[in-house]
């Protein structure tokens, strides 16, 4: 189907129901029960993060992935994207895709410049480049084209860039009753839900979600497309041996610099489209923190694989969002068949893991994935693959394996 | 007129003069062997032919063109392929993969943005890919990952990626170094069969002196980094002069 094989057909096919049934599948329990307020994760927020920050670690496994240059500053394209998208609703009008479309050049551009600076080094020292390059990124975004008092203010500094009222937006939306607009698609508002409710389930279907979804979904088609084209196997060839590259009559560089564009683009499209969720962008999603959080999820669901960087995003959001909702009460309520002593003692050691600390617990996470699972999460869905057709074929014939020691 | 003219070539590294007013002339469709004790500047030779090293002096011309000041992929694009001494092969990728590489860079260039075609979609580089690896007698190993294959197997698939290109000369640096004496037979078969069959200039520095009896048309004995002596193999096996650089004192007693 569209070029793919059976293998990636049936893995987009896979990606296509879960995303399109993601409502449901996020909310497994009844509403109003203890179970729903802790683990369901089918409100709109939630999803539309899961889906953007898809986006994000899919074009970063463009890069890292398949060249295996690790930039560490990535989360600067998806400030800049979220950047230029409020610019586009401040001055031209709330219709979502002109903003995410100028989101996407803006942050190429960009990707361009930097990665044409930051690509004349490899390994530790093309991360340091691109790490530093976002760090000043974010200091100007942070403060020196942010102060709210000169005239060129370009970001609002601390603050963040956000809608006012009196904005241009010559496409027009004027607002009857002194509202800020919303952003919309051809007058689909994003924040506009349509609720299901089945017994006692509760189900949200949300604009801006499926938007979003439908854009994850033809990003993943793309990236899919780069995975199985010569330009994909020419980058994973940078990775194994630039040398021999460069002897088989190959530049390298350009190469390289194609796929950072490729993924700062979609960063750009993920910052574009957390702006066209919520119309506010704040110099934090530039921050270093930002960057690392980016090669965590990719690490976590496994660098290189197709499906692992929608994986890594969607666990790592679901535990952030789930751990930094536990509190002490909730532990207490959890931990109360135990004597109180231990309770208490066991409600104080738990405290450190859970809602502000979430960090801690995902930290741990991490470190268990990166030493039992290299490959990531991915890896471990294969291992347990693996352990079933072994079940299976150890039943047919014997295993074949026992030779006698050497 | 040889494809390869190197005239008057000279590198210093620091203090040591590793090639010093460097004469070859490696003539079309031959093997030319490049032979020499340890430190008399081989390998520091070959890398000013394929871009890696710039001498100080001299000229390299390849087939009328001079080949210094260009990068190594430039000069690949000229017609020169290089073999490694440790085989430089992509680890990562299937051993199909690995000859289908060279196969695109010859037809498409230093840079080709094709990232919407499948790679296996694309039939008349596959058939050669496959061709190829029949021709190494590694068809069988075309899914296999290149990194897990023996040194042997992994030096007949890094020739048959130079070969593929159909370059016009071949650069061979100690192609046999490490090898097992059955593997370091076979690549004599390899590269004599290579010789017979194609249109190909070979240039080789090589230790083994069976293997370069078994295939040099020429050789030139180079010590501390200048030509000793350039002549046919028969003359060189008892040239004084080569017994006593080469092989020492004792045995030109």
């Amino acid at each position: 189907m569209l070029g793919l094989n059976k293998k990636d057909t049936t893995l987009f096919l896979i990606v296509i129901g879960m995303a399109m049934l993601a409502p449901f599948i996020l909310n497994p329990f009844p509403e109003g029960s203890s179970l729903a307020q802790m683990f369901n994760a089918g409100y709109p927020d939630l999803m539309q993060r899961f889906v953007i920050f898809g986006i994000l670690v899919i074009g970063f496994n463009i890069l890292f992935g398949l060249t295996g240059y690790l930039s560490f500053g990535h989360a600067a394209f998806l400030g800049i994207g979220s950047y230029s998208a409020v610019w586009m609703f401040k001055l031209v009008g709330m219709n979502v895709l002109p903003a995410i479309l100028l989101s996407m050049i803006v942050s190429g551009v960009f990707a361009l410049l930097i990665g044409y600076v930051s690509l004349r080094r490899s390994g530790i020292y093309f991360s340091i480049l691109t790490l530093a390059i976002a760090q000043m990124c974010y200091n100007l975004a942070y403060s020196v084209l942010g102060n709210p008092s000169s005239n060129f203010n370009l970001t609002n500094g601390e603050t963040g860039l956000q809608l006012s009222l009196n904005d241009p937006r010559i496409l027009g939306s004027a607002t009857t009753d002194g509202a800020l607009p919303v952003t919309n698609l051809f007058g689909a508002a994003m924040r506009s839900s349509y609720q299901w409710e089945a017994g006692s389930w509760l189900f949200t279907f949300n604009v801006g979600y499926y938007f979003s979804a439908i854009i994850m979904l033809i990003s993943f088609y793309i990236s899919i497309r780069i995975f199985r084209s010569p330009f994909g196997m020419m980058l994973r060839a940078v990775k194994s041996n630039q040398q021999r590259m460069n002897y088989t009559g190959l530049n390298t560089r350009p190469y390289v610099l194609a796929a950072f564009v490729i993924s700062g683009i979609y960063a750009g499209l993920a910052g574009g489209l957390l702006s066209s969720m919520d119309p506010l962008a704040g110099a934090e999603r530039m921050h270093w923190t930002a960057s690392g959080e980016i090669v965590i999820m990719a690490i976590l669901g496994g660098v290189g694989t197709l499906i692992g960087p929608v994986v890594g995003a969607g666990f790592n959001e679901y535990f952030k969002n789930i751990l930094s909702k536990i509190n002490d009460d909730i532990l207490h309520t959890w931990l109360s068949f135990l004597p109180d002593g231990l309770e208490n003692l066991l409600v104080g050691f738990l405290h450190y893991f859970v809602g502000k600390g979430w960090h801690l617990t995902l930290g741990i996470m991490f470190m268990l994935v990166i030493i039992f699972l290299p490959g990531g999460l991915v890896q471990g869905g294969q291992r347990i693959a693996k352990l079933f057709s072994r079940k299976k074929d150890g039943q047919a014939t014997p295993p074949a394996t026992q030779t006698p020691a050497e | 007129m040889g494809i390869l003219e190197v005239k008057n070539v000279g590198k210093r590294f620091g203090g040591l003069q590793a090639l010093n007013k460097v004469e070859l002339d490696v003539k079309e469709n031959t093997c030319h062997a490049i032979i020499g004790p340890n430190g008399a500047g081989k390998s520091t030779l070959l890398n000013c032919f394929v871009g890696k090293l710039m001498p100080d002096t001299g000229s390299v011309m390849f087939d009328g063109q001079s080949v210094l000041g260009r990068t190594p992929y430039e000069i690949n694009q000229m017609g020169i392929s290089r073999v490694f001494q440790t085989p430089e092969i992509f680890g990562d990728l299937s051993v199909l993969e690995n000859m289908m590489i060279p196969i695109f860079a010859k037809r498409d260039g230093a840079f080709r943005m094709h990232a919407f075609e499948n790679m296996f979609a694309e039939k008349e580089i596959v058939e050669h890919a496959e061709h190829m690896l029949e021709d190494m007698n590694m068809a069988d190993k075309r899914e296999m990952h290149a990194a897990s294959m023996s040194r042997g197997d992994k030096r007949r698939l890094e020739i048959g990626m130079c070969l593929s290109q159909e370059p016009r000369l071949l650069l061979l640096d100690e192609p046999t170094a490490g090898m097992a004496r059955a593997d370091t037979n076979n690549t004599i078969d390899l590269l004599k069969q290579i010789k017979d069959e194609r249109d190909i200039t070979i240039a080789i520095i090589e230790h083994d002196m069976h293997v370069v009896f078994s295939l040099a048309d020429r050789i030139t004995v180079l010590a501390q980094g200048t030509p000793l002596v350039e002549d046919d193999p028969e003359n060189i096996k008892g040239h004084p002069k080569v017994r006593e650089a080469y092989l020492g004192e004792t045995a030109a007693a």
